[in-house]
């Protein structure tokens, strides 16, 4: 191989195949980012999409620099492109090269994503264990004050739980779209409606065009484990800090690996569950006799922000089992994605190279039967 | 011939699924929940709004169906009994719980009138025939329902034979130094806390 191309040395741009100028050195498709093809579900574009781009970044740093920088590294390392430094841009030794490199890093990029997939996978079976057991805390709650969703108060919260870290299909902007629709729903003339934002994502999404709207965000939720004196904490804070007659806790429901529901749930305050169960849209709390504390406002109270507490807990593990089974199944089809990606670039390299080297023999026949005829 | 037969397993298949239907329609009148499954006035106002997104799913549309009440008293009380972490005791028919209400210690049987009680950090025994487990609970809620169902929800709860003595003596003697050398009214209420909790153990190991 090296002492032909020795002998061959740089060829005629005559003897080059006709995808052989620089333009036309790789087929448009391979330098457009690759658009998740229509199998995948939407809710996976976004961390492919990214990859894609990243990609797409790193073949355009190897196109645009002029080839110094990397070719001399190459050259060091290999002798066959030993003499690129003297060949023009767009010969074949170079294109073969910036296909080899952008091989490398769509490998690359495999491996994080095959990676990350495994983190999920093996996080997600003790979150998923976890959340539920814990599907039974809201339950008897339920069964005793009911859910209003269409209750219509003055001042609605609107707690919408997200996740801390990107990378994880549509889950987030799942909650987000949820949490506007029911912003749009609870607010008219008489009526407010704000935010409380759980986890980084959300409050990146919604800060852009309600940020008037937004009352208090809370971030790094899931740096430990989620347990419930932590969640306990949180509500007691938000239910400290924020004016509410109704809270409306925004969340995505852990079905299985690859699907999730947005579900909410509402939390009446004290006041105004006394008032909707004597109009009997809620449980009939008059039936009820009451053990322990003063009033039946007092002991309303301590129900009303226990709920609040296990039902935050409850949500905070479905969500965050949720991401964990959407980044698996998003990482999955971003390595899957890859993987095309590396077929066709090999496929692309060991054609480039099989047309070179029939040229240089062509080259060296001709020349041969020349010299004898 | 073959496809006559395949008609006949179709027909049997068929009447079997409709009887299976029907025995399940029966369960499911048996069991149907109190209050409508989900709210119509609020998937309207919600497709009004939004109608490309999909109506949010609401916790009665996810919960179990409880069963209604019925005019006999039954002769055995079920009980959910639930932790943050698990579901301790789920549906189980038993004769009679004790909880630990802020009021005194409160008996439950079948056919209870209906009550919210506060609990208090005591003891939770639960009475199964000659069974009795008892569990030493933090504090929280119990619900008796009409219908003989009493869910009780607390932050922690350990079987009462799972608790050492000593170290609830130990727990006992810091928290009342600390409560004797507690300055603000918080450290006073923490302390205070503290001590409850813990002469509630001694006393439930005591008794």
């Amino acid at each position: 191989m090296r002492h032909l191309r020795a002998c061959a040395g740089v060829p005629s741009p005559a003897a080059l195949p006709p995808h052989h100028s620089p333009s036309s050195l790789f087929p448009p498709n391979l330098l457009r980012p690759h658009e998740p093809s229509s199998e995948t579900p939407g809710s996976k574009r976004t961390p492919a999409a990214m990859a894609m781009a990243a990609l797409r970044r790193e073949g355009r740093r190897v196109l645009l620099s002029s080839t110094p920088s990397p070719a001399a590294a190459m050259a060091a390392r290999s002798p066959a492109a030993a003499h690129q430094e003297i060949a023009p841009l767009g010969a074949r030794s170079v294109s073969t090269q910036v296909v080899r490199t952008r091989m490398k890093s769509v490998r690359n990029i495999q491996k994080i994503t095959k990676a990350m997939k495994m983190v999920a996978a093996s996080k997600l079976r003790a979150v998923q264990i976890r959340t539920e057991n814990s599907r039974g805390l809201w339950q008897p709650f339920t069964a005793l004050l009911g859910d209003v969703p269409s209750v219509d108060v003055k001042k609605n919260v609107i707690v919408a739980i997200t996740s801390d870290k990107g990378l994880c299909g549509g889950i987030n902007s799942t909650s987000v779209k949820v949490s506007k629709a029911l912003h749009k729903l609870t607010s008219g003339p008489e009526k407010e409606s704000k935010y409380v934002i759980l986890g980084e994502k959300g409050k990146v999404q919604l800060i852009r065009d309600s940020k008037d709207n937004i009352e208090m965000t809370v971030s790094e939720l899931q740096k430990n484990p989620i347990n419930y004196t932590q969640i306990a904490v949180l509500a007691d804070d938000i239910l400290k800090n924020v004016e509410y007659d109704a809270l409306r806790v925004v969340f995505n429901k852990f079905h299985s690996v690859i699907s999730f529901k947005p579900t909410m749930t509402t939390i009446l305050s004290p006041e105004v569950m006394e008032k909707e169960s004597e109009s009997g849209k809620v449980g009939d709390l008059d039936s009820y006799e009451i053990e322990g504390g003063e009033t039946k406002s007092e002991i309303l109270q301590n129900l009303t922000e226990f709920q609040f507490s296990c039902v935050m807990y409850n949500a905070a593990l479905e969500n965050a089992c949720s991401e964990l089974g959407a980044r698996m199944s998003a990482m999955d089809s971003s390595s899957r994605n890859a993987g095309e990606m590396l077929d066709r670039l090999t496929l692309t390299y060991n054609r480039t190279r099989q047309a070179s080297i029939t040229t240089e023999l062509i080259e060296i026949i001709s020349g041969a039967s020349a010299l004898e005829g | 011939m073959l496809r006559h037969a395949a008609r006949r397993l179709a027909t049997t298949r068929a009447a079997a699924a409709a009887a299976a239907g029907r025995s399940s329609r029966v369960l499911s009148t048996a069991e149907v929940p109190a209050e409508a499954a989900t709210d119509s006035a609020f998937a309207e106002a919600w497709k009004k709004v939004a109608p490309n997104i999909e109506t949010p799913a609401t916790p009665m549309s996810l919960m179990q169906p409880r069963p209604p009440t019925l005019a006999a008293i039954p002769s055995k009380l079920t009980v959910n009994f639930v932790l943050p972490y698990k579901s301790e005791i789920a549906n189980k028919e038993v004769d009679m719980v004790i909880v630990p209400a802020t009021t005194g210690q409160m008996g439950v049987l079948p056919g209870h009138v209906s009550t919210i009680a506060e609990l208090k950090p005591g003891v939770l025994s639960v009475h199964e025939g000659n069974d009795i487990t008892k569990y030493f609970v933090s504090s929280g809620f119990a619900f008796v329902h009409a219908n003989s169902i009493a869910d009780i929800v607390a932050v922690e709860a350990v079987p009462l034979d799972q608790i050492d003595p000593a170290a609830v003596q130990q727990g006992l003697a810091e928290f009342n130094a600390k409560l004797g050398s507690a300055s603000t009214e918080l450290e006073k209420a923490e302390a205070q806390i503290g001590v409850d909790v813990h002469s509630a153990l001694n006393a439930a190991l005591a008794g």
